[in-house]
């Protein structure tokens, strides 16, 4: 009797723990949109499509920012999705066992280091680097297209871009690592008993099996992307510009609420960065389930032979 | 013949790439280590550790109060995430194989993909308006909502490696499921848990946008948990953007003692308490 009751006890008692978890995501959401209620009364839509920034006139659109969040990330994937593949094929397909448990480890310290490192490391590193040797080079030989036009000052929307790529390669190459070993056995040796070189055994079992759980770890990597704040606003110039040069200073969603809520003063003004806030809670929530969907449908799959 | 040697080439050409890309990574690692490092330690004495910053145009100084800021931060919202974490994790493993485990387990990965200047903005509502001032608790709580979902899922994942044997051997005896869970099943799974929560805490030692307009920084000693509190990361991030180079020294000092601390725990999680732990993968 006595045991009964101490355990139906364990059981509620932790069972509300877990809830507290939903409970806080809950009021996480209704606390940013109370908060963002103001702004989103006043501007509406205009809010998400017009570019004028002015605290002072309390008139505010977010489209540079959302413009600057979306053109950094997608400049970091085109970076990091193939770097992250080639790691991920190495690591789960060719490397020599002995190799595989320190690579990895390796890769995956990239994504211990604080971004705050990361932003002081763009600042004195690396924006130095590009602006001697990268800049000159594309300016030289890419010039004549848009997106290389104008003056480099280190500080721009394409060393934001390249900073990002190093922090989500990790990201995109763990989880298509897993993706990869999800694969089983039998497709592997299917191809090379067809007389497929190690290459084509790649590309026609392995890639070709786990193409959603590769896309699922591309927008997980997205999904981080975005969400990133220090490093970003350390290295992209922050200017409210939408500019068709990368070389150009750009700003960020994540930044903006960085640089700016401490000294929102009004309460439109605050307010309207709670709303840039939740856009960015809503993109990233909508980004990380599709990926998680993804990911999870391939690792779970496991017809067609015996799982690794 | 010539189709065969193409095919050769292509497969010696994507193998090499594939190759090249693996160790093309361990290029931006060095160089933040090397820079890390070579700039780092110039700066580092024992003044760093125990002096407050200095003043601009003077030389000297250390970020002694944001350490202990950090260390402050990191212990506020490990008494909060931890309990939470593990009792969440405890629930999943034990009682999560229902409609109301799911709605967790996908919660608690909501929260682990939402950004954390995001989680920052969610402090700030919850703890600084109310307060009207920021303060060193609601860094704590900021924080502790990024640990919670890593502890809660890695200790559902350990928990459930523990053999079913074992849970039923004990059940058997007659003794209580709530005193089998602590005794034996957490017990057993401990250097797993362990290893979740030093992750946890590796992951925000560095975390610097939640504490931007919570814990906000503070440039002398911490006088209570209701005041504003420096933090290293806030302090190396303040430091980088002034133009002073004296500054940009102690930035990079802090970002040495930072990254030194984030490894150490990344390592013994991984090296000393996994290796530990493997007798219970085998079983």
């Amino acid at each position: 009797m006595k045991i009964k009751f101490v355990d139906t006890g364990f059981k509620k008692a932790t069972t509300l723990i877990a809830l507290i978890v939903v409970a806080l995501t809950l009021l996480l959401v209704y606390n940013m949109a109370t908060n963002a209620i103001p702004s989103i009364q006043k501007l509406g839509a205009r809010f998400l499509f017009t570019s004028t920034w002015d605290p002072v006139k309390e008139d505010f659109g977010a489209l540079p920012f959302i413009y600057g969040t979306i053109v950094s990330s997608f400049l970091a994937l085109l970076i990091a999705v193939p770097v992250s593949l080639g790691i991920a094929v190495y690591l789960a397909e060719l490397a020599p066992q002995f190799i595989r448990q320190p690579l990895s480890f390796l890769v995956e310290l990239l994504a211990a280091i604080p971004s705050v490192v990361y932003g002081l490391w763009g600042i004195f590193g690396l924006a130095p680097f590009l602006r001697s040797t990268i800049q000159p080079f594309l300016s030289r030989y890419l010039g004549f297209l848009p997106i290389f036009k104008g003056e480099f000052y280190g500080v721009s929307m394409f060393t934001a871009g390249i900073i990002l790529s190093f922090m989500i390669i990790p990201t995109i190459s763990s989880v298509s690592r897993e993706v990869f070993l999800a694969v089983p056995f039998t497709q592997r040796e299917a191809a090379l008993a067809l007389g497929a070189t190690s290459w084509e055994k790649i590309r026609l079992a392995v890639l070709g099996y786990s193409r959603s759980g590769v896309l699922g770890a591309i927008i997980l990597g997205l999904g981080r992307a975005l969400g990133e704040t220090m490093a970003v606003t350390m290295v992209i110039g922050n200017r409210p510009e939408i500019s068709a040069s990368l070389f150009a200073p750009s700003y960020t969603m994540a930044s903006v609420i960085a640089n700016e809520f401490t000294e929102a003063t009004s309460n439109m003004y605050l307010s309207a960065l709670i709303e840039i806030g939740l856009v960015l809670f809503f993109v990233t929530l909508l980004v990380n389930i599709t990926a998680r969907v993804l990911v999870w449908k391939v690792t779970n799959k496991v017809e067609g032979g015996i799982r690794e | 013949m010539n189709f065969y040697k193409k095919r050769k080439i292509v497969n010696r050409l994507m193998c090499s790439l594939a190759f090249l890309c693996a160790f093309l990574t361990l290029v931006p690692l060095l160089s933040i280590f090397g820079y890390v490092v070579s700039k780092g330690i110039t700066s580092i004495n024992l003044d760093f550790f125990i002096h407050l910053p200095k003043p601009v145009g003077e030389s000297g100084g250390g970020m002694g109060n944001a350490i202990v800021g950090t260390l402050i931060l990191i212990g506020l919202s490990c008494i909060w995430a931890i309990p939470v974490g593990i009792c969440g994790g405890v629930y999943l493993s034990e009682f999560g194989n229902n409609k109301l485990g799911t709605i967790v387990r996908f919660t608690a990965d909501v929260l682990n993909g939402v950004p954390s200047i995001v989680i920052g903005i969610f402090a700030y509502t919850l703890f600084v308006v109310p307060m009207k001032s920021f303060s060193a608790i609601s860094g704590g709580f900021a924080l502790g909502i990024i640990m919670i979902p890593t502890i809660m899922r890695t200790t559902e994942e350990m928990l459930i490696l523990v053999p079913r044997t074992i849970r039923e051997a004990a059940l058997a005896l007659g003794i209580s499921q709530f005193r089998t869970t602590i005794s034996i099943v957490l017990k057993t799974a401990l250097p797993g848990i362990m290893t979740g929560i030093l992750l946890a805490i590796a992951r925000i030692a560095g975390e610097t946008a939640p504490l931007l307009f919570t814990a906000l920084g503070n440039r002398f000693w911490q006088r209570g948990l209701t005041q504003p509190i420096a933090a290293l990361p806030l302090q190396i991030f303040a430091y980088a953007i002034s133009p002073f180079d004296d500054w940009h020294r102690q930035a990079w000092a802090g970002a040495l003692v930072l990254i030194v601390m984030v490894f150490l725990m990344s390592f013994i999680s991984r090296f000393v308490i996994a290796r530990r732990y493997k007798f219970l993968r085998s079983s």
